[in-house]
């Protein structure tokens, strides 16, 4: 069992709802970034470590933003596990990248840096689970939790077998589209939870569209928890770390009064 | 070499290259999209259609036309396979009918697609507006300036055309926005992709549809000059036309296949030289070989041409290249240039700035026999950058 997914069971056989808040790497700038990751971790169970890319396909506007952001701040990916290793130990932190950057690296060499900067997980949205049998290897060999992305269009076969290559939890994508605040959450997340409920125990997290704690809360009630990347982001460029923080304490009381 | 008969793979694998390297979301329809490709070739009466959409909407067959003057200055026979004749002014009209006519027969109800020069974009268009499908094309802002008698084209034709502001605001970052636009709309939506670039099936399907004109020049060749071509030489971008035009030879060992990339501002300088200079990446679904930078994030290419101002290749031209059935040359913006004026003067053809790089590798180089070159577009869309650089 990887770390991550030790840290995770434990934290949901307690009872908890799973916050799992993304930051952009790098952002608002490379010195006060250490104080934006501690901001966000305080009220976190595991943190994204989003890492800046040329050509995001997956990401709204918010993120794609965030993104070219960190890189005229001269942070790329490399740069990026650089940061990481610099920040405090604590809240388990993963990494949420592109492929390109770990296929320029060499997969192998990817991993054991990230997992060298105290990384212990990997999300990687745009390769399929045909494609990611090396990398997932190379990540269980340094001990990174592989968290693979379920959609709505996902047939229930291949909903068995994503979850089947889940080593920290899997993420529930809720809604058809790139990431970004949606006014409501989709109805589809649900069918999305519950087939990765039907071929897994592993914790479920819903993730791209959830804006706030009234749809956190929603999410969390059929999942064990939701990740919050876009709202958390535009939180943190438009009120600083004090206005990020204040909005996931929010998000943080709602799912704990879920709690049982 | 008969493992050509091999590739692509179950996969989409032309050797190392190629393959599917998408979203999750996008798996569903990529797989539906291979069905319904299978089915449809299997399908005689959607072959009976194609032809008849190529004879009667396209205006297939083109030409191939004996270049006689262009090939005294040229050295060399010079035969053009003229696409620049076909509807809309270029091959990209073989892609777009035959994706346009799967979609429909798929179901699909919306059709999205990307462009670059705007070409793609105004065959897309056409298409759509023949079969009555509502349609959105994506375009780099900068594109956007650069061609803007095709924006109004597709306007025209009922679409919609969405300047894309982000990245380099060339054509990867309209790629990127259909996918993003293909991701969100996938169940009801078909992606026209218009070069032999995405994830498996696109280069194998574009390859297929693009193969008509090879198909027809080497049996046009064959016509006229009793033999066949020495060497066949296509400009590459994402690489659609040359693919359409190498395919048809891959088992004449003795035919030279010369893809004709564009070297921009120089191969040390600005370039879109993704072959002669990029090396193993992935972008928009494929392995493939791209200009990046040593944290694999993607270089923005340049070329006075937008329709080969990508930093990508389709992933068949990767496996060519790797495995020395083709060769890839590049030709500057400069040289594409004096191609154009050379092209036009001796035989009255304005020839797209794409086509041009080919045109001015066959006048610079010391190229020997006949040489069957792809015409691939015609340049009326280029005369206002062309004038520009002449006036600077």
């Amino acid at each position: 069992m990887t770390a991550l997914l030790a840290h995770l069971s434990g934290r949901v056989d307690a009872g908890a709802k799973l916050l799992v808040p993304y930051v952009m790497t790098g952002l608002p700038d490379r010195v006060s970034f250490p104080a934006a990751f501690a901001a966000v971790a305080e009220h976190a169970d595991v943190v994204e470590l989003g890492l800046a890319y040329s050509d995001p396909l997956m990401d709204g506007p918010v993120i794609a933003a965030a993104g070219e952001r960190a890189l005229r701040e001269g942070v790329g990916p490399r740069h990026a596990l650089d940061l990481a290793r610099e920040l405090p130990a604590g809240v388990p932190r993963v990494v949420m990248t592109y492929y390109n950057p770990i296929h320029k690296m060499g997969e192998a060499e990817f991993c054991r840096v990230a997992a060298d900067a105290g990384v212990c997980g990997l999300i990687v949205p745009d390769i399929p689970i045909e494609e990611s049998g090396g990398l997932r290897s190379s990540a269980a060999e340094h001990g990174l939790a592989w968290i693979p992305l379920v959609a709505p269009t996902s047939s229930r076969k291949r909903v068995e077998s994503i979850a089947a290559t889940a080593t920290g939890f899997v993420y529930a994508v809720s809604t058809l589209g790139v990431t970004g605040t949606r006014r409501s959450l989709s109805e589809r997340a649900f069918a999305v939870v519950s087939a990765c409920r039907e071929a897994t125990d592993l914790p479920i997290c819903v993730g791209i569209g959830v804006s706030d704690a009234v749809q956190a809360v929603q999410a969390a009630e059929h999942a064990d928890g939701v990740v919050v990347g876009s709202a958390v982001v535009a939180a943190l460029l438009e009120t600083g770390a004090q206005g990020a923080s204040a909005f996931l304490a929010e998000l943080r009381s709602a799912l704990d009064r879920m709690s049982v | 070499m008969t493992e050509m008969a091999k590739v692509p793979d179950g996969f989409g694998r032309f050797g190392e290259f190629g393959g599917k390297y998408v979203p999750e979301a996008l798996m569903g329809a990529l797989d539906e999209l291979e069905r319904g490709w299978e089915a449809a070739v299997a399908d005689r009466a959607f072959s009976e259609e194609l032809t008849r959409l190529r004879r009667e909407v396209v205006g297939r067959p083109t030409p191939l036309y004996e270049a006689k003057r262009f090939s005294e200055l040229a050295g060399c026979r010079v035969l053009l396979k003229r696409e620049d004749l076909a509807h809309t002014g270029a091959h990209k009209i073989n892609n777009t009918v035959g994706q346009v006519l799967l979609a429909k027969r798929m179901g699909k109800q919306r059709i999205i697609a990307e462009t670059g020069a705007g070409q793609h974009g105004v065959a897309t268009a056409t298409a759509a507006a023949y079969f009555g499908l509502p349609c959105v094309v994506y375009m780099g802002a900068v594109d956007v300036s650069r061609q803007n008698l095709n924006v109004i084209r597709m306007q025209m034709l009922g679409a919609e055309v969405h300047a894309v502001e982000s990245g380099s605001a060339t054509l990867k970052d309209a790629i990127n926005e259909a996918l993003r636009d293909w991701v969100t709309n996938v169940e009801d939506t078909h992606y026209v992709i218009g070069s032999v670039v995405g994830p498996h099936p696109y280069p194998e399907l574009v390859g297929a549809l693009q193969s008509v004109i090879g198909d027809e020049a080497r049996a046009e060749c064959l016509e006229l000059t009793g033999a066949l071509p020495d060497e066949v030489v296509a400009c590459v971008g994402g690489g659609s036309n040359a693919i359409g035009l190498f395919r048809s030879f891959y088992r004449d060992q003795d035919v030279v296949l010369t893809g004709v990339e564009a070297a921009g501002e120089g191969l040390d300088k600005r370039h879109g030289a993704s072959i002669s200079r990029g090396e193993p990446g992935v972008l928009h679904g494929a392995r493939s070989l791209l200009l990046q930078d040593d944290q694999g994030l993607i270089a923005e290419a340049h070329s006075i041409s937008a329709g080969l101002d990508y930093p990508g290749v389709g992933p068949e031209h990767a496996w060519l290249a790797t495995s020395g059935r083709a060769r890839y040359v590049a030709i500057d913006d400069h040289q594409a240039i004096r191609g154009f004026k050379a092209l036009a003067q001796s035989e009255g053809i304005l020839c797209a700035l794409e086509t041009a790089h080919a045109i001015a590798y066959v006048l610079d180089t010391d190229v020997s026999g006949t040489v069957l070159l792809g015409l691939s577009g015609r340049g009326d869309k280029d005369v206002a950058t062309i004038a520009e650089v002449l006036s600077r």
